[in-house]
């Protein structure tokens, strides 16, 4: 085991001479450059690759749903919710109910004991060759349930040892695990940080129970945020990959998660970040029923823009539930409850599941080349427009989903540098909204991506294609089933033709809304 | 002489189960339940009742009238 940990520190390439802040520095650069969204940045090549990234953060990243925004086309990942108990109250979380229709993180139906996720796991990997990552993400704590969370990593690690394990914390619990978790070779953890700032945290956490005693306010918070520095740290020291989730809450904490960045970014995460609250009234947590907001989608990508510079930002996290299995953004869990999954034979077949993989991995290869091809057209490119092209894809890198069929849309900023990947827009559960008919269904999505100058379909109606234009919102359906980046580089070139020959006259979009609830398919 | 636990209103979180000082709680047909016989209100443990400290649900874990409060 001790050989696949590798030490941060190995990250950096020191010249001769050049002091530690300034390794610091290269060495925050070099993680930073990792995963997804990397295109934009000219030290970070093609953002399908592994840039200049350490080979080993690298082979630890590249097939990681959540860490890659580019592997998450491609590889699934589970959450199996053993974890029920928690340590802390946060005013964006109620564990109070458990409603089938939620689907907020921290809320799943069904809690296992660590025998049946093992088997669950095994069922999934077995029908789903993809899934490669394992995470324990709740319902509460994984480290306020450590005999819970660690049985089950130790019944996984023993039968399928390929399954990366991974899990999310709120970091108080995380000082008295990190060797354990070291132990189970688990090389992900992920740490909700939403302040370093007492004052601003006594404003999210009402209280945590900790060695004994519940601390309420300022101190609780001072407490947490102490908590949640040295288990960074010293998960950093292990060399532990760890990334830092964090909730924007308008009003609250929306400018100090800047300083929030800094701060985990000086001690060694590799990855932040930045969700947008999930706040309704009838969530019946403390921030939906105060009527806390949560930040439309141009405050969150202006939060995210403005700590990118700095760090690494994960734009894809779509908040799923936490027992989702499939692909991000494709719910299969209906077909593994527990029920079922204690009904089957299960047979691990590690050969089969490696043949799979590398048929995926010549798929992503095919979709990275496209792109870097396509993206030598644009070479010479002067120009300061960026718009936004919002895409309904199936998955697999392509445009590959009908507009009506739609449940979520991916979102790219077309620029002179490139096709780069900013986010989702989720436009499922429209019922929810009071939005049930068709007529309303349009203006619901045109609502969500109301901020892009067109969207790629596989294919669309006559009707939604009128409303779209009328909205100013373009709807493509000649790059179907073509991958995606590729045809975000090719409709930008003809863009700018575009403006050149004065066919279109460039102007800005508006701002559009964030769904409230986290992401399962219908 | 004991605490109890409001069925209702327990989410069935097993957070209160590992912290109590003299395993008095337990799950019972998917919610908690104390047993008054064991509970001694953490007195002698620790300065607050430790289910009461970490439940998740205000008023959750309550004193239970129906049994005179503990004395050490
Ligand atoms: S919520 Fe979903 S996207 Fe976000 S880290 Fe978890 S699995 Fe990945
Ligand atoms: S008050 Fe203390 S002893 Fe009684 S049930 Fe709660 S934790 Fe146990
Ligand atoms: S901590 Fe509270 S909600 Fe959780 S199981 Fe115990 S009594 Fe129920």
């Amino acid at each position: 085991m001790a050989s696949q940990i590798i030490s941060l520190s190995s990250i950096a390439t020191p010249n001769n001479g050049v002091d530690l802040d300034e390794i610091m520095q290269q060495k925050a650069e070099h993680q930073g450059c990792g995963t997804s969204g990397g295109s934009g940045k000219a030290s970070c090549g093609t953002g399908a690759g592994q840039g200049d990234l350490a080979p080993e953060i690298w082979e630890k990243v590249k097939n990681h749903p959540c860490y890659s925004e580019e592997a998450h086309h491609h590889y699934a990942r589970m959450h199996v919710a053993v974890a029920p108990a928690c340590n802390i109250q946060c005013n964006y979380c109620n564990r109070k109910y458990d409603c089938a229709n939620e689907s907020r993180p921290g809320v799943v139906s069904e809690k296992l004991t660590p025998e049946q996720a093992a088997k669950k796991v095994l069922a999934v990997a077995s029908t789903i060759p993809q899934m490669t990552v394992l995470g324990i993400a709740g319902p509460g704590d994984p480290l306020a349930n450590p005999e819970k969370t660690f049985k089950t990593f130790e019944l996984i690690s023993k039968t399928a040892p390929d399954i990366k394990l991974c899990l999310s914390t709120n970091g108080l619990a995380l000082p008295d695990h990190v060797d354990t978790i070291a132990g189970f070779n688990v090389d992900h953890v992920t740490i909700t940080i939403n302040m370093v700032d007492a004052d601003v945290g006594a404003l999210i956490y009402p209280w945590i129970y900790y060695k004994n005693k519940r601390y309420k306010g300022r101190e609780a918070a001072q407490i947490l945020t102490d908590r949640q520095m040295q288990g960074l740290e010293m998960l950093t020291e292990r060399g532990i990959l760890c990334k830092v989730n964090s909730v924007m809450i308008p009003g609250i904490n929306d400018h100090h998660l800047v300083e929030v960045n800094r701060a985990v970014k000086s001690r060694g995460a590799f990855l932040h970040n930045i969700m947008p609250l999930i706040s309704a009234p009838e969530h019946g947590t403390v921030f939906g029923l105060n009527g806390q907001r949560g930040p439309t989608a141009q405050e969150l990508k202006a939060l995210q823009d403005s700590c990118e510079g700095e760090m690494n930002m994960m734009r894809h996290c779509r908040q799923c539930r936490a027992d989702a299995v499939g692909l991000l953004g494709e719910d299969r869990s209906a077909e593994f409850t527990t029920e079922a999954v204690m009904a089957m034979d299960v047979e691990y077949d590690l050969e089969s599941r490696k043949a799979y993989q590398s048929l995926v991995e010549q798929e992503r290869q095919a979709t990275a080349d496209a792109k870097r091809a396509e993206l030598e057209t644009l070479a010479g490119e002067q120009s300061d427009v960026k718009i936004l092209i919002a895409v309904a894809t199936k998955g697999s890198g392509r445009v590959n989903e009908h507009f009506g069929h739609a449940t979520e849309f991916q979102i790219y900023e077309a620029s002179a540098s490139g096709a780069k990947f900013v986010g989702h827009r989720r436009v499922d559960l429209y019922c929810q909204g009071g939005y049930g008919e068709e007529e309303a269904l349009e203006t619901t999505i045109i609502r969500a991506i109301n901020d892009c100058t067109a969207v790629f379909v596989a294919k669309i109606g006559g009707c939604p294609k009128a409303s779209l234009e009328a909205a100013g919102i373009d709807a493509v359906d000649r790059y179907a089933f073509e991958y995606i980046e590729q045809s975000v580089i090719a409709y930008y070139r003809d863009y700018l033709d575009n403006i050149r020959s004065g066919a279109i006259v460039h102007g800005q979009r508006g701002d559009a809304e964030i769904r409230q609830g986290a992401y399962i398919a219908a | 002489m004991a605490f109890k636990i409001v069925s209702s209103q327990c989410t069935s979180c097993s957070a209160c189960e590992p912290e109590c000082p003299n395993m008095a709680i337990s799950e019972k047909n998917g919610t908690f339940v104390i047993d008054p016989a064991k509970c001694t209100e953490c007195i002698n443990y620790f300065d607050e009742p430790q289910c009461v400290a970490v439940c998740p649900v205000d008023d959750t874990c309550i004193i239970d009238n129906n049994y005179p409060r503990y004395v050490a």
